[in-house]
């Protein structure tokens, strides 16, 4: 039971920098970033092979950082000048080839079987236990050291432009302010940090393969950003772990029906997400931690 | 060189089935001004539902279509009033993201229903037609026949009809579309039936040259809203080109890279296009 803990809070931690990746993003620029998996995923496969390739743990974290800042330089100059629609779809897609890389490029990424064996940092001298309880504290340092980076740039005159390009980018333009050029450095961050997700979520699973970044795994967090509260770190901090007792909660639903057989309860478990989400934008879209200072209406 | 006609000629036999999504996705953004993501799995129920009265009740191809636009048309409007409409003083964006849970929720029931095998349309088994070392499926050629016909009825409806021309004068200027006596929020409403009936029907259409699962609409969203973004989004001629165009060019790059690759295709068209002419082919400014 406490290795369940253990492992969901380490998994919630993980999905809490997603959260926070796109909160800085979606809450800050109001530019959405449909990819999200895929980014993550970029980061999780570059720190896989690296490590695999001998590189030393950190460095190759670090490297998937910088592989995802780029993914995402890569995937947002081309949408930053056009309506957030046409963004949305970009981002979509990109998700979409990346796992058709990871899926078809098995030189490198070992295809649908997945890269077994990725180096898990201390765990031949830690053991499984202590691994864990390792991991948890590594990731929630992590986590606590983004969140505060990310509260910090909220404060500041970068995260105040965000804003402002947010409400309205034209004033933002007039007031001086290089409102492609925040945006852009702004996704890339945001990128980046979902590339850390990514291979911080590698050397804990020490397996991955192109299975586990679906793209439902986006819309979880989009709803923990949601539920939590768009536009304030702390917001997508808590809604994080909202969502993972959510999640970990319909574990259980197969046993409170019993006949149904295990695809139907994934697919019920599916419903209920897609539910919660579509409840939660139209009965408490501030979340619960609104920003401080309302955002304007739309017009 | 009988390699590339033949991929042409494939190219705009698909072409034309992936036109009529994107018809539909098109037609919703330029009156209600957002992007529907839930058209995927749209077109998924479309095609389950043709099949279901295909294959359960023996009615024969066209009615079977008949029946899944009116389907889709129907869950189309019960998602809008529902979920979608509410949101949109939030902004076209939320409402992006809420049809995305939508979309979720549709494919999920489906595959609830259902599960996941693929399952096949009854029809009578026919052979190709080959001539000059081409060959062409006696199917392949009456979906596309159905889809021109659609097409055709469309156009038709938005130039001649009072309702189509209303969407027309909303989706160019709502604000004097309403001085004109004409409701924005019946003509949305009309709008919406017949874009995610539309879609519905290219889910079904599809279906029927190949077969069925719950993901089958969802592989079917990039190459869509590739059509739509390069013949600009809001622009229903444009769909159509655009359709053609990623139908051809899909074949044509099968010729050179592995069929699982196809979907890049997509998705490096909407690059391109949004990189060097965001507004596509016949659409308006995008920025």
């Amino acid at each position: 039971m406490l290795s369940y803990v253990i492992f969901s809070a380490t998994t919630a931690g993980i999905y809490g920098l997603l959260a926070l990746s796109l909160n800085l993003i979606w809450g800050g620029a109001g530019m959405v970033n449909l990819g999200l998996a895929g980014f993550f995923a970029v980061g999780a496969y570059a720190s896989a092979i690296l490590s695999l390739a001998g590189v030393p743990v950190p460095i190759a974290i670090l490297a998937a950082c910088a592989m995802g800042a780029a993914a995402g330089i890569g995937a947002t100059w081309a949408t930053v000048r056009l309506r957030g629609d046409y963004h949305a779809i970009v981002t979509l897609g990109f998700a979409e080839v990346v796992r058709l890389v990871a899926m078809n490029e098995r030189w490198l990424t070992n295809g649908t079987d997945g890269l077994p064996g990725i180096p898990a940092p201390l765990k031949s001298v830690l053991g499984p236990q202590g691994f864990a309880v390792f991991y948890l504290c590594l990731v929630l340092t992590i986590l606590v050291a983004v969140f505060l980076a990310l509260r910090r740039l909220d404060r500041a005159p970068f995260g105040r432009v965000l804003k402002a390009i947010r409400e309205d980018q034209d004033l933002a333009g007039f007031a001086g302010k290089n409102a492609m050029r925040v945006k852009l450095i702004a996704f890339a961050v945001s990128a980046g940090i979902a590339g850390l997700a990514g291979a911080l979520y590698a050397h804990y699973q020490s397996y991955i393969s192109p299975d586990h970044f679906q793209p439902l795994l986006t819309i979880y967090i989009f709803l923990a950003v949601t539920s939590g509260g768009v536009g304030r770190p702390a917001g997508a901090f808590l809604g994080a772990f909202l969502v993972i007792l959510f999640l970990e909660g319909t574990r259980f639903l197969g046993h409170l029906l019993p006949g149904l057989s295990s695809g139907q309860v994934a697919a019920s478990r599916e419903i209920l997400v897609g539910l919660a989400f579509l409840l939660v934008l139209h009965l408490r879209p501030q979340g619960v931690l609104p920003e401080r200072i309302r955002p304007a209406p739309a017009q | 060189m009988t390699d590339i006609i033949q991929a042409v000629i494939n190219g705009v036999l698909t072409g034309a089935l992936i036109a009529i999504p994107a018809m539909g996705l098109t037609a919703i953004f330029a009156v209600l001004r957002y992007v529907n993501f839930a058209i995927g799995p749209l077109a998924t129920c479309g095609a389950f539902a043709a099949w279901v009265l295909n294959f359960r009740y023996g009615w024969p191809v066209l009615p079977a279509m008949a029946g899944s636009f009116v389907t889709v048309a129907a869950i189309g409007l019960a998602v809008e009033q529902a979920a979608l409409a509410r949101l949109r003083p939030s902004g076209a964006l939320t409402v992006a993201i809420a049809s995305i849970a939508v979309g979720i929720i549709l494919e999920n029931v489906l595959r609830f229903s259902f599960g996941n095998d693929l399952r096949a349309f009854d029809l009578p088994l026919m052979r190709d037609w080959r001539f000059w070392g081409l060959r062409v499926g006696p199917q392949q050629l009456q979906t596309a026949g159905i889809a021109v016909a659609m097409m055709a009825g469309v156009f038709a409806f938005l130039r001649f009809t009072r309702y189509g021309k209303a969407m027309r004068a909303v989706a160019d200027n709502p604000d004097l579309a309403r001085l004109f006596r004409m409701e924005p929020g019946r003509i949305a409403m009309a709008t919406v039936a017949l874009g995610t009936g539309l879609t519905g029907v290219g889910g079904a259409l599809l279906g029927l040259d190949s077969a069925i699962d719950p993901m089958s609409g969802s592989r079917l969203l990039l190459p869509v809203f590739a059509a739509a973004v390069l013949g600009g989004l809001g622009s229903i001629p444009g769909a159509v080109a655009g359709a053609i165009l990623i139908g051809i060019g899909e074949e044509l790059s099968l010729l050179v890279i592995p069929a699982t690759y196809r979907s890049a295709i997509g998705f490096l068209t909407i690059l391109l296009v949004l990189s060097f002419r965001p507004g596509g082919l016949f659409g308006e400014r995008a920025a």
